[in-house]
């Protein structure tokens, strides 16, 4: 090997050597306490990805790893508000506490507050396992409380709550940042449904038929009509004013019964009681005309006979209570309560098109408790009954623009 | 027989409430008919449902007994009670209407969007409604037992049953239709016997003359509690019992002074004779009772004004008359609304009055036992005794059954919905089910709390303990809503301590005087009728607090304060132009940039 070779080689291991050292000692890195906050915005950041889908338990799996390196506890855990996610920690003994966390976390889900438990609650009786206290913290979505972080580790110390606190806080931000992302994309869907909402093509093509039908013999009535129809129209397809008052949603439905009874004649019975001091409370726009059309169009056409469609609105404390009913055909719950989940084969086979619509926007507006309640069974009539909060935050009807003349 | 017709009457009044609410509702078979009916409420019957809810059981026994202790200073009270109606015509009314707010809670988010002062008007509507419901049911127990002999807590339980009943059944279905019928209830039931007794009046051409009260036959008057009466005139009555810790049994003389009956005592009283005063009430001639501020009570004028202020700016806070207007389609209709009120209310109170003048001349042995509340129901049977005054009497407590149901009723919904919302519901109720029964254990606390309070029966009147509710009331949201609507400089954090301060110190003075009794000298009549200091001192400190904190004014306060004084219909054509414009219409979402 000649010596110029060689010569390279060592010049070449020792530029090597040199990059090495200079990559490695870095002056601009900063001190240890700079590098230790890089190192924890690195772990976050590769902890947030997978929280940005919400609270799931693949997303919590891979998380899970990075909040217990952020805490640098024996075994971390998160869960929601039934069941285990996911854990991670130190191998057997430890891992086994991991798996009581929902146990753990259930003061925590209750009263929404960190909580520390001590050893007598958590420690197990093998030697070596190192966990001996616990503390839990509320992972929040706005004012609820989703989850809970809970972490194991040997003692309690004002610096470990102060950690798992922290990290439960950041990860309850991830949370409320996928929630956002959610309400956005329903939203943009509510805006959808409430566009199909306001008129169905099968009642205008019905109504413009039953109205040709009088122009001959009863041209008074059809003039009659078709004015209900333009009012109905004008209605329907206002724009802007998520909220109407009830009083303006059942003048609504009268014009829409008006061309109804048009159509079906006797056939076509009503009953209506109505509580006066329910009538100026909001609602949402449109949601009483598609349940009665629902009732009209699945009661009487699949029905022979009279039909009765009772519609009601009555007074019960802090909400208002309306219900629909008919005496019709009836349908098979379980085909309603798919058409509910989303499933629109179903819905038009168990007779609830308009339900889900109406259903998925009131959820939206008030919670998910203020949802539709459907009574059926196939030949025992329907009932679709559903609360309005009197007064809600950011709830308000927009008043209807007084109706031009009609011409004369 | 006669123990038999007061019953009846009550369960009559019990059943037809509830029906009148069930069946109150018109049913339709044609779409043609579908508009009539649901349209709304017309101001009349409005107000006859605002003042069947209002006349209480104060309005209709408490008011007649104060005025025969009492007198002329105790018409302020008919008074007051009608010109609160005004004060609330022409300050709050229509722009409350306007807010959408249901309950004052509400009204409180809408202004001032804290949830803070949302909870402190919360607590207050709890404390105002038990308050205002003791008396309810402290009248009901004192009805059953004057007409039927029945022990002084059955009345009490049962209003509270026939209350929970119907908010079992899912609530008075149409509570206008039924409170706009007890309203007629009571009037009638009350003005009928009032000209039948005035008749007899005029009849029998009697008049109250200027001395002591004298009892106007033989009466006999059993004390069931031992009691401390003054004796203006020595003179000599019949005495069974313990009179002054030594047994008595036949004519005793008694000196001019104070003496102690014990319980179980029974007093005979000549026609003629001076009858003596429990020491509680006082103890005034005739000619004074008579005068203004002759009630013989300390510091009459400051007692009065106190009273009138009280009175006429406490109407607005109670929990129970804001939801009624929201009954109204518009803030127009509400002001045509209150000014009916006014009227039917003007014509009520003048019935209490006969009552209570009569009863000063024809059961004044009321004044011997304290029991001045019962004036109302023993004057028929005293004025005529045998049948006549039996049914005139069964009338009257039909009358006072209404009184208390329809109040009752109306103030455990307000408050049970402010209990369920607040106190019964967790964060995030996932569960329809768990929601209906908070609103019903809301119901159940929101009427049992004052049942059991009721139950001592050591009690002041009636209708003083409901002018303790009303000086809460004026002390706490009388400010909230008179700043609230308009001064657009009010903040949270004022609105919070003035609800604070106000609330504690009236609340306070409240409770020292119903547990500890009426108190001597100028800090009795302070503690007794907060409301004169207490409102002045609220107005303060809102102002004070919210000139301090002038960074918290809501950002959108404008657009608040538009919604609450435009009228309907222009704001319908406000909105329509700002449409037009190009600029995005986000009135749905305080947004600061807008309103900057």
């Amino acid at each position: 090997m000649d010596p110029t070779a060689l010569l390279a080689v060592l010049a070449v291991l020792v530029a090597l050597s040199g990059a090495l050292y200079l990559i490695r000692h870095r002056r601009d890195l900063g001190t240890s306490a700079d590098r230790a906050t890089f190192d924890t915005l690195h772990t976050a950041s590769l902890a947030a990805p997978a929280l940005r889908s919400g609270l799931t338990a693949p997303g919590a799996e891979r998380a899970v790893k990075h909040l217990r390196t952020l805490l640098g506890t024996a075994a971390v855990a998160l869960t929601d508000r039934e069941q285990l996610l996911a854990s991670d920690g130190e191998p057997h003994p430890v891992h086994q506490h991991a798996a009581c966390a929902p146990t753990d976390a259930s003061r925590v889900l209750a009263e929404g507050r960190t909580v520390i438990l001590s050893a007598r609650e958590v420690a197990c009786t093998s030697p070596e396992c190192p966990v001996r206290v616990a503390v839990a913290s509320p992972v929040v979505d706005g004012d609820a409380v989703v989850g809970a972080l809970v972490a194991y580790g040997r003692e309690s110390s004002a610096h470990l709550v102060r950690a798992v606190e922290e990290v439960a806080r950041w990860v309850s931000a991830q949370v409320e940042l996928a929630s956002a992302d959610a309400a956005r994309t329903q939203l943009i869907e509510a805006e959808l449904r409430a566009l199909r909402a306001q008129i169905s093509p099968h009642f205008v093509y019905n109504s413009l038929s039953a109205i040709a039908s009088f122009v001959r013999t009863d041209p008074e009535r059809a003039r009659d009509l078709l004015l209900e129809f333009a009012d109905f129209t004008r209605y329907a397809l206002r724009r802007g004013g998520e909220f109407a008052t009830l009083s303006d949603e059942l003048r609504n439905t009268e014009r829409y019964l008006v061309l109804e009874q048009a159509r079906f004649g006797e056939r076509l019975r009503l009953s209506l009681r109505v509580a006066p001091e329910v009538l100026p409370i909001a609602v949402p726009f449109l949601v009483v005309q598609p349940l009665v059309e629902n009732a009209v169009r699945h009661g009487l056409e699949n029905a022979a006979g009279v039909v009765t469609v009772s519609i009601s609105a009555t007074d019960g404390g802090p909400v208002a209570v309306i219900c629909i009913e008919d005496d019709g055909a009836g349908a098979d719950p379980e085909l309603v309560r798919a058409a509910l989940g989303g499933d629109d084969a179903a819905g038009a086979r168990g007779g609830a098109v308009g339900l889900a619509n109406v259903d998925a926007r009131l959820r939206q507006v008030y919670g998910d408790q203020y949802g539709l309640v459907v009574e059926t069974a196939p030949d025992a009539g329907t009932k679709v009954t559903f609360r309005v909060p009197k007064f809600a935050p950011g709830v308000r009807a927009e008043p209807v623009r007084a109706r031009p003349a009609r011409p004369a | 027989m006669s123990a038999a017709l007061p019953i009846i009457a009550v369960v009559a009044v019990a059943v037809g409430t509830a029906l009148a609410g069930t069946f109150g509702l018109r049913r339709v078979r044609t779409t043609r008919d579908f508009y009539v009916a649901s349209r709304t409420v017309s101001p009349r019957w409005n107000a006859a449902a605002i003042g069947g809810e209002y006349l209480s059981a104060a309005s209709y026994l408490g008011i007649a007994g104060l005025i025969l202790a009492f007198g002329f200073d105790v018409l302020w009270y008919p008074v007051g009670y009608t010109a609160g109606y005004l004060v609330l015509l022409a300050v709050v009314a229509a722009p409350l209407r306007r807010s959408g707010a249901y309950t004052l809670p509400d009204f409180a988010e809408i202004r001032l969007g804290s949830a803070t002062v949302r909870r402190a008007a919360s607590v207050l509507v709890v404390l105002i409604g038990w308050l205002y419901l003791v008396p309810q049911l402290q009248g009901a127990g004192l009805a059953l037992t004057t007409q039927a002999g029945a022990p002084h807590w059955l009345g009490g339980l049962v209003v509270c049953a026939v209350v929970l009943v119907a908010v079992a059944a899912g609530g008075m279905r149409s509570i206008t239709f039924a409170q706009a019928l007890q309203f007629w209830v009571k009037l009638v039931a009350m003005l009928v016997p009032a000209l039948v007794l005035i008749a007899v009046w005029q009849h029998r051409d009697d008049g109250v003359g200027a001395g002591y009260p004298t009892a106007p036959s033989r009466t006999v008057v059993h004390l069931s509690a031992g009691t401390s009466v003054r004796v203006q005139v020595p003179e000599t009555l019949t005495v069974s019992g313990t009179l002054d810790t030594r047994r008595v049994d036949g004519p005793v003389a008694l000196t001019r002074g104070t003496h102690r009956l014990g319980a179980g005592t029974t007093v005979t009283l000549e026609r003629g004779d001076v009858v003596p005063v429990v020491t509680s009430l006082p103890a005034q001639r005739n000619a004074s009772w008579l005068q203004p501020l002759g009630s013989g009570r300390a510091h009459p004028l400051y007692a009065s004004l106190s009273l009138i202020l009280a009175i006429c700016l406490g109407t607005m806070g109670l929990p129970h008359v804001l939801v009624r207007f929201y009954t109204n389609p518009d803030g127009r209709d509400t002001r045509r609304t209150t000014l009916v009120v006014i009227v039917l209310l003007s014509a009520f109170y003048l019935l209490p009055t006969v009552f209570g003048a009569f009863g000063r001349h024809y059961v004044p042995d009321l004044l011997l036992t304290g029991d001045t509340d019962a004036t109302v129901l023993l004057l028929p049977q005293r004025m005529l005794p045998g049948w006549p005054g039996t049914i005139l009497g069964a009338v009257l407590t039909a009358g006072a059954f209404a009184a208390f149901l329809s109040t009752s009723s109306g103030l455990t919904v307000s408050v049970a919905g402010v209990l369920s919302q607040g106190v019964f519901r967790r964060r995030s109720e996932p569960f329809r089910a768990r929601r209906i029964r908070s609103f019903r254990l809301g119901a159940v606390a929101a009427i049992a709390v004052p049942y059991l309070l009721s139950l001592p029966t050591e009690h002041l009147g009636l209708a003083a303990v409901v002018g303790l509710a009303f000086a809460v009331a004026a002390a706490t949201f009388c400010p909230l809503l008179v700043l609230g609507i308009w001064w657009r400089r009010l903040t949270d954090a004022g609105a919070l301590a003035g609800l604070a301060s106000g609330g504690l110190l009236a609340t306070a003075a409240v409770l020292i005087t119903i547990v500890a009794g009426p108190q001597g000298g100028w800090s009795g009549a302070l503690l007794a009728q907060p409301a004169a200091w207490a409102v002045p001192l609220t107005f303060a400190v809102m102002g004070a607090v919210s000139l301090a904190t002038q960074t918290r004014v809501r950002a959108d306060v404008g657009r608040i304060l538009v919604r609450l004084h435009v009228p309907e219909t222009l704001a319908g054509e406000l909105r329509s132009l700002g449409r037009s414009s190009p600029e995005p219409d986000r009135s749905a979402q305080p947004d600061s940039r807008l309103t900057t």
